[in-house]
């Protein structure tokens, strides 16, 4: 197939800038949040959520590509982590002290960028750019090309060990940011993971937190029918982390689970969650692991999420 | 004569051990990593020196690799220092992803490699990495000569700030560089000017190659030796220059013959100014035996060498 050069967006080519507008509504928004009670925490997350998987569906749709099932099973995690839990300035990527997010499950970079975008990483408009030809929005998170971006994920079974390269350096620093990593549950599968998972524990390493985005479907069928995972609870427990589970749509366990202070141990946060969730007929469904939805799909899932 | 003298010479790693400390004196960013190679890699003194500063993650080396990438991203400056087969072969990925795609100031220095553990079996060979590592985008690649080589490949490497893969070597070398030798990528040095044959050689292969070109000058035959030190990216006007000014181009290196040093000085020649070449190096999978008795099976003796080298000439 030949390239046209002339198609290629100008505009997409053009490098991520921190939009200082969308971070200060994001500053207004993180007081708001702290300010606010237990049952106002929940439901700002769960607005702020609303307008994220919307986000997602135009991204997605404008792109003609993604992984719209499993952008729609971390959204309520990674909402909740940027909305009211990680220590951030987004007008300062780079801040030393930031608590550090690696989003070990690369695919689901449309609902990582559509976050990062609404804190102000970079303008929302540039996500009409995800995946064009030369943009920095790359299907997979490119630390050098997107504000925010900590590590390049995509391959799986690579986040939690720099996640634990983070935060044993806080420890040899002596510094206090926090290190959160999110993995998908079939990511699990990749031996690396539990290499690192050893080594967490033999550093006691308190400032990380894993999630586990537990959906329960890989790309071609459930990891229970392909390589199953179980008893997972009692491997993370076994592995010397303090073991949490939880229902990863519920935004009183996220919150609950993931301002817990340190302890001396590794913390692993099973998220039991539905890939699709929001959106009836995507909902458990292996198909939309990168199922593009159809202009009426499109319409609809747009109505369910916002129900 | 031809023969590895385990007794003479230098072990690079005690250079790196004694360079990487002194290093970590200075600049308290360093953080060296391992896969329970402290005394492979000799960090005995450095663990003594900086107890909390040697991270070794066990025999696992794909989260070493990850675990140094998210080092760098707190600020500190990683070397990773495990066995090049093991740290290049089982991390491969790692490397990619963690350390040059993300672009993290991380050192992964390959100890041990070429075929220093010849007894242990073609699993503990390292002939490979060279080929590996130089298909990985940006990442620098270097294999220093000797003690004040790898040194020099240190320091550039700190102050550069980019990933960068160095080979550390185990067998005993002589000196060949200047005590005041520097590091710079795409440079290389030429430590004999001739005008009949250019050798390019590196590490282990450079004392070698030197000493061929005596027996080379006696029958006449003179000879331009160059450390190839910077595998990645090559000295393109050396290569040029060999090219034009001399009647044939030989290389020579302790690795497999496919992407290596003479696959990176080929890429140059067919695309420049094409001439005569052999490409002189590890065929396939070695078989057992120590460091010197495979160097010599592969013909990288100082006799082999030349024997190489007048073969070359021969030829029409």
């Amino acid at each position: 197939m030949q390239v046209d050069s002339s198609v290629i967006q100008a505009d997409a080519t053009q490098p991520l800038t921190v939009d200082l507008g969308a971070v200060s509504e994001w500053k207004v928004r993180r007081q708001e949040f702290v300010r606010a009670t237990p049952d106002q925490k929940k439901e700002l997350l769960r607005k702020s959520s609303i307008g994220i998987r919307q986000q997602v569906l135009t991204t997605i749709n404008g792109a003609g590509l993604g992984h719209i099932g499993g952008d729609f099973s971390v959204t309520d995690i990674l909402v909740t982590l940027y909305e009211g839990v990680l220590n951030l300035e987004p007008g300062n990527p780079n801040w030393e002290s930031r608590d550090r997010f690696i989003l070990s499950k690369g695919h689901c970079a449309a609902a990582l960028y559509s976050v990062l975008a609404k804190c102000g990483y970079f303008s929302e408009s540039r996500l009409t750019h995800f995946a064009k030809d030369l943009s920095p929005l790359n299907g997979h998170p490119n630390r050098n090309k997107i504000p925010g971006v900590e590590t390049n994920t995509g391959p799986l079974g690579h986040g939690l060990p720099v996640a634990v390269g983070c935060a044993t350096a806080a420890q040899l620093l002596g510094k206090s940011f926090r290190t959160y990593v999110v993995v998908g549950d079939g990511e699990l599968q990749e031996g690396s993971n539990w290499e690192a998972a050893m080594y967490a524990a033999q550093r006691g390493l308190g400032g990380l937190t894993l999630i586990v985005d537990r959906n329960r479907l890989q790309q071609g069928a459930s990891t229970a029918d392909t390589n199953d995972l179980e008893p997972l609870a009692d491997k993370w427990t076994s592995f010397g982390w303090e073991t949490h589970v939880i229902d990863g749509h519920s935004y009183e366990d996220l919150l609950r689970v993931l301002t817990l202070q340190p302890g001396d141990r590794p913390r692993a946060v099973i998220a039991n969650t539905v890939k699709g969730k929001g959106v009836s007929f995507m909902e458990n469904g292996v198909e939309w692991h990168h199922k593009v939805p159809s202009a009426a799909q499109y319409e609809a899932a747009m109505k369910e999420v916002a129900a | 004569m031809s023969k590895v003298d385990n007794s003479v010479g230098f072990d690079c790693r005690q250079a790196f051990a004694d360079e990487l400390e002194k290093m970590a004196r200075e600049d308290t960013r360093i953080v060296a990593v391992c896969n329970d190679s402290v005394g492979s890699s000799n960090l005995g003194a450095f663990r003594k020196a900086f107890p909390d500063r040697l991270v070794n993650v066990g025999i696992a080396e794909q989260n070493m690799v990850g675990v140094a990438a998210g080092l760098a991203n707190a600020g500190m400056r990683p070397f990773v220092c495990a066995a090049s087969p093991f740290l290049t072969g089982r991390a491969l990925e790692q490397i990619k992803a963690d350390v040059v795609y993300s672009d993290f100031p991380v050192v992964l220095c390959g100890m041990s490699p070429g075929m220093a553990y010849g007894e242990l079996g073609p699993t503990h060979h390292s002939i490979e990495d060279l080929a590996w590592m130089r298909a990985i985008g940006d990442l620098t690649v270097t294999v220093p000569a000797d003690p004040d080589e790898t040194r020099a490949t240190m320091r550039w490497a700190l102050e550069s700030g980019r990933p960068c893969f160095m080979r550390v070597g185990r067998t005993k070398v002589p000196a060949v560089s200047q005590p005041s030798v520097t590091f710079q990528p795409g440079k290389f040095n030429t430590l004999r000017d001739g005008q009949d044959i250019s050798i390019f050689a590196a590490g282990t292969m450079v004392s070698r190659a030197l000493e061929a070109a005596e027996y080379l000058a006696e029958g006449g035959v003179d000879a331009r030796v160059i450390n190839a030190a910077s595998i990645k990216p090559v000295d393109v006007a050396s290569v040029i220059s060999a090219a034009k000014e001399t009647k044939g181009i030989l290389t020579v290196e302790e690795a497999i013959i496919y992407g290596g040093l003479g696959s990176a000085i080929a890429e140059v020649v067919v695309q420049n100014h094409p001439t005569k070449m052999r490409i002189l190096g590890v065929t396939g999978l070695a078989p057992t035996g120590s460091a010197g008795f495979l160097m010599d099976h592969f013909g990288l003796s100082a006799t082999g060498i030349s024997k190489a080298a007048l073969e070359l000439l021969a030829r029409t």
